[in-house]
């Protein structure tokens, strides 16, 4: 399991990483891994706008469906297209080839809020049976 | 008792087992004061005396006394071959369940894809779901589609000559969602033939997520869509049409004529009219709207040999696992109707399919003739149809229009064995000099001549003596 | 070891052995003078008709083979947890298929149908003495639409007494996933109550979350755990003083026949699902029946038409809507076959032939879990009703899933797998009271089988099953790539 410690992470299991201007979001190593195979990827239009705890998208696998939630307020300025051909990105390398949308967020200071890698990796040990 | 596989014996042991004295001991969670009430029920019957029972109920239903009945309206008596019931009447599917072990149910769910497929070529469409429960309820699923899939339109626009029940079914479905409902010119008035095409365009408005007309419409009358899709697509709508899937056959598919989702009442592929069902709602879309689509879908896929196979796919748009985001809470399909579609449509062939709705066409027009010629009656002329149509295009189904109230000439008529067909003021009260005549393969040009012969000595009659009671519905 | 094999192999879609020319069904020509079609109108050749081409000889191996690929009642154990897979009796099919019925049409004149009318109203009436209920509509189509048809009675309830403050349904988190989609369908919002320890509902829980925007619960009684609410009566009290009413979802009524009446206990409305409790056939997925039953309060809003007697020329039975009908739910009155199935099943059982079906489901039950505990663990461990929970995944590196895939080895059709969502990994087993003992026991054996290879040889779970015609199917690519019809 990868807790990739350069990205912020939320309680649903979404991660955001600060990119200029830019939050780019996907869902943790953790997340794709209770999921299963992806099959199918559910995002906004670009455009939209969106605040902080909204849903914005779904990632499925063949027997869950989980909403994805915005780490930040703000607008989507792009989605990983490629997940319509691809969504198994999503398992393979759910940092990079398996981001989901970029964000231009409101109010930049929601981020720092978000959890570390270690706060998260602490968190996701408690979800344990 | 018949059905229960112990003994006194084997409960014995069973208790033993469980270290119980009695089976009532098993029961000690329900509240005390309500356990064990006595129920008031007919005592329990043997196989021949609810044989007894039913015989004599049966022969108290028309259909159990031989008269010879023209009443459609939505479902319709058509010719059924043999092997449906002896093939969909085999245990191995009609006690299986939902196919969720794929493995040990590869019969029920290749039938679903082998229905899937031939109705997607019936309709011309993309994708069929494993049906619905009936034409119905199919489309008012569609209408909630139609709302789903077009952002921020909250309204939906049915035809009038939509079957009168469906609009009602429409709306029990609808009015808690908050999706208000247009109806366009009903054709409530005597004589009248419903919207134009103009009228029904004219109402699709910016909230407008979908137009649903029916095809053969409820009055029977074939619409001429041609052209009709763009329009409604110019409009930010989505085009529904809701079809007798025997006319498909002859006519241009719905999928041809532009329709991003198509329903039906499945009842004329093969599935007795049963006083009111079960029957099948079959459902098929564009395939770009799959996803929002409601319902099971069978897929392709392999096994671990890589061998062919069928699952159930798309599952997360279901209840079981979307739960209050699913597209709806559809959760058993019309599954043995289905197979016997399946059945009917594979035995008919294309040939077979198209014979029978030419005869209907055939039939229903020399009906229509005969009747027309009785003084005093005609069949409704057909309104301007969207498109440049010619009036009067029907299929199997049309309306006849009688000197005498059509109480009383149905009423006349049955006494000599034949029910020409629906009072049309069951739906629509100020119609009451009409009649909804079905005419199908299934009807030889006797029975034909013989409804002709009853309905004219019928207003003959009802002409000379006043009738003798009140309006039957 | 591994002792059943399905009979014969699969055969191709029937488009792949179609033959151009070749026929079932042949119709006689036409005898009427010729009406010329609307050449305009017709399919084109572009669009034409392509449906395969076959012999009625090919029709019948084709679906006779393919029966052969089905596990059913008829041929298997089928414990598939809450779906109450029992005997379907054949006389039932008999009754269905009876020419006055099978052939009437349901706009026949009311003078015409008082045969079926009779059968319905009669229906009507023992449902509603077996449940408790003032008054029964046999409209909904299935279980679902029962439930749809219960919430929208409800909601129209608070709207007539100009109460719109209500905008919330709780749902035990146990609930079939038809619960909260329903809710959503008849424009409520999904409040989830968690389940306790025992397995039951909690009732602290749902004490708070009662309050005046409340405006009904749903409940399964028993639960999708296998459990009798024994708080139910607390439940329901806690609901009506907030002003809510209770809905009983009645899947799992095939346990309580003559045991307790959902009536008498205050829920105020609920549906039957004749397919499970009364025996019409499952159909590879439907059709069902779901009649809803009322309390008073709610019987004026049920679906109609319903069947009533008042004696007019037309004969004794006829249709009505009652007074403040939620509508229709479909067209015409109910999956009427079905009706007439349940209607012979409960007239050849009688009030001690019902409580003799439920202390049976319940007691093969409870045999079964005490059978199986030791081979896989029963997650509630207290008297069950007509089924229970296990646990499928307590062997390292076998799933539930392996489990279920293996028992198709051994002849039986799996058991509910993953469900309820409160017990993780479950396997939920439902034996009915038409099993013998002996069948029972062989499954018990089956399973201590499975859980013994489980340890000793994980791999013959993992490739499971191995005896089907198909080995295990790739959901995964059938989702990725999707193919829903034939492809040319």
């Amino acid at each position: 399991m990868t807790f990739r410690d350069d990205v912020k992470y939320q309680e649903s299991h979404e991660w955001a990483l600060k990119d200029d201007d830019l939050v780019i979001v996907g869902v943790s190593d953790y997340a794709q891994d209770s999921l299963g195979d992806v099959v199918y990827v559910e995002l906004p239009d670009v455009g939209d706008v969106k605040k902080k705890g909204d849903s914005f998208g779904v990632v499925e696998s063949v027997k869950a469906a989980s909403d994805v939630y915005m780490p930040v307020s703000g607008e989507i300025i792009e989605i990983n297209a490629d997940l319509d051909d691809n969504p198994s990105n999503v398992n393979d390398s759910p940092f990079d080839s398996g981001w989901l949308i970029k964000i231009k967020p409101s109010d930049p200071s929601e981020l720092s809020a978000l959890m570390s890698a270690q706060e998260y990796k602490t968190y996701t040990e408690g979800l344990e049976d | 008792m018949a059905y229960i596989g112990n003994t006194d014996a084997d409960r014995r042991i069973m208790l033993d087992r469980l270290g119980l004295s009695s089976v009532d001991d098993l029961f000690t969670d329900i509240p005390a004061e309500h356990r064990f009430p006595e129920l008031e029920l007919p005592p329990a019957q043997t196989e021949l005396e609810l044989l007894r029972d039913i015989e004599s109920l049966a022969a108290q239903n028309a259909a159990g006394s031989g008269m010879l009945s023209f009443v459609g309206a939505g479902v319709y008596r058509h010719f059924i071959p043999a092997i449906v019931s002896y093939l969909s009447g085999r245990g191995e599917f009609a006690t299986a369940y939902t196919p969720y072990q794929a493995e040990a149910s590869q019969g029920t769910v290749q039938t679903i894809f082998e229905y899937q497929s031939m109705v997607a070529d019936l309709l011309g469409m993309d994708v069929v779901n494993a049906s619905h429960y009936d034409g119905s309820t199919a489309v008012a699923e569609a209408a909630i589609m139609a709302v789903r899939s077009t952002r921020g339109r909250s309204r939906v626009v049915l035809s009038g000559t939509l079957h009168p029940e469906y609009i009602q079914v429409t709306r029990t479905y609808l009015k808690p969602q908050g999706i208000a409902i247009d109806v366009v010119d009903p054709p409530e008035a005597a004589g009248a033939t419903g919207p134009t095409s103009e009228s029904l365009l004219a109402a699709i408005g910016d909230d407008t997520a979908c137009l649903i007309v029916q095809n053969p419409d409820f009055l029977g009358r074939y619409v001429d869509l041609r052209g009709f899709a763009d329009e409604v697509h110019a409009r930010g709508a989505l085009l529904v049409v809701h079809v007798d899937p025997i006319a498909t056959a002859l006519f241009t598919s719905p999928g041809a004529l532009g329709a991003d989702i198509v329903t039906g009442e499945g009842q004329p592929l093969g599935i007795p009219l049963s006083y009111g069902g079960p029957y099948l709602g079959i459902f098929a879309a564009r395939k770009e709207l799959v996803r929002k689509m409601p319902g099971r879908l069978a897929g392709q896929t392999t096994d671990t040999t890589g061998a062919r196979g069928f699952v159930l796919t798309l599952n997360t748009r279901e209840q079981h696992i979307r739960r209050d985001k699913a597209t709806s809470n559809i959760c058993t399909n019309q599954g043995l109707m289905a197979l016997r579609a399946t059945i009917y449509l594979a035995a008919m062939g294309p040939k077979g399919l198209t014979e029978a709705a030419r005869l209907c066409y055939q039939n229903a027009h020399h009906a229509a003739r005969l009747l027309a010629q009785i003084p005093g009656c005609s069949v409704l002329p057909g309104a301007t149809s969207p498109g440049a149509a010619p009036a009067d295009v029907f299929f199997k189904e049309f309306v006849l229009r009688t000197p005498v109230p059509a109480a009383d000439v149905i009423e006349r008529a049955a006494d000599a064995g034949v029910i020409p067909g629906l009072a049309l003021d069951r739906y629509y009260p100020k119609r009451t000099h009409e009649i909804l005549i079905a005419v199908t393969e299934a009807y030889s040009r006797a029975d034909i001549e013989r409804l002709a012969d009853a309905v004219r000595d019928a207003v003959t009659k009802s002409a000379d003596a006043p009738a003798r009671k009140e309006a039957v519905r | 070891m591994s002792s059943f094999r399905f009979d014969s192999p699969i055969p191709p879609l029937l488009y792949e052995i179609s033959r151009t020319g070749r026929r079932a069904v042949l119709l006689p020509e036409s005898d009427v003078p010729e009406t010329p079609l609307p050449d305009h109108l017709v399919r084109s050749d572009a669009d034409e008709l392509r449906l395969p081409e076959v012999s009625e000889q090919d029709v019948v191996r084709h679906f006779t083979k393919l029966s052969h690929a089905n596990m059913s009642i008829d041929t298997n154990f089928y414990p598939l947890g809450s779906c109450t897979m029992k005997y379907n009796p054949k006389i039932n099919e008999a009754v269905a298929a009876h020419p006055g019925f099978a052939g009437q049409h349901p706009l026949g004149r009311v003078s015409d149908t008082q045969g079926a009318l009779a059968v319905m109203y009669r229906l009507q009436h023992m449902l509603a003495e077996i449940s408790g209920f003032s008054a029964v509509s046999l409209q909904p189509a299935a279980g679902a639409q029962g439930e749809l048809t219960g919430i929208l009675m409800i909601r129209a309830y608070h709207e007539s007494n100009g109460d719109t403050r209500r905008t919330k349904i709780l749902v035990p988190d146990s609930a079939h996933g038809t619960n909260p989609a329903t809710v959503t369908m008849a424009g409520y919002e999904t409040v989830e109550i968690p389940s306790n320890s025992r397995g039951t509902v909690d009732l602290d829980a749902l004490r708070a979350a009662c309050g005046d925007d409340v405006a009904g619960l749903m409940i399964t009684n028993p639960n999708t755990a296998g459990l009798f609410e024994e708080d139910i009566v607390a439940i329901v009290d806690a609901v009506h003083e907030c002003g809510g009413l209770v809905y009983g979802d009645g899947a799992n009524f095939n346990a309580i026949l003559g045991i307790v009446r959902p009536g008498d206990i205050g829920v105020d409305v609920m549906h039957f699902n004749l397919h499970k409790t009364f025996s019409t056939p499952h159909g590879g997925g439907g059709p069902g029946a779901g009649p809803v039953g009322a309390a008073p309060i709610l019987a004026p809003y049920l679906p109609g038409p319903v069947v009533t007697r008042g004696g007019t020329d037309d004969g004794d039975y006829r249709l009505t809507m009652p007074d403040r009908s939620i509508g229709r739910l479909k067209s015409f009155h109910g999956n009427f076959g079905m009706l007439l199935r349940a209607y012979a099943y409960i007239m050849m059982h009688g009030a001690d032939g019902l409580r003799a079906i439920s202390e049976n489901a319940v007691l093969n039950a409870n045999y079964l879990r005490v059978l199986t505990e030791r081979a896989f663990p029963v997650k509630f461990k207290r008297t069950c009703m007509h089924e229970f929970i296990s646990v499928g995944s307590v062997y390292d590196g076998v799933s539930t899933m392996d489990v279920a895939k293996r028992l198709l080895d051994y002849g039986f059709h799996a058991p509910t797998v993953y469900f309820p969502l409160i017990v993780k990994d479950a396997l939920m087993i439902e034996p009915t009271e038409s099993e013998n003992r002996e069948t029972l026991e062989a499954f018990a054996d089956a399973l201590q089988a499975v859980a013994d290879e489980a340890q000793s040889n994980p791999d013959l779970l993992h490739d499971a099953p191995h005896t089907t015609p198909l080995r295990r199917l790739d959901e995964v690519s059938a989702v990725r790539n999707l193919v829903l019809r034939y492809q040319r």
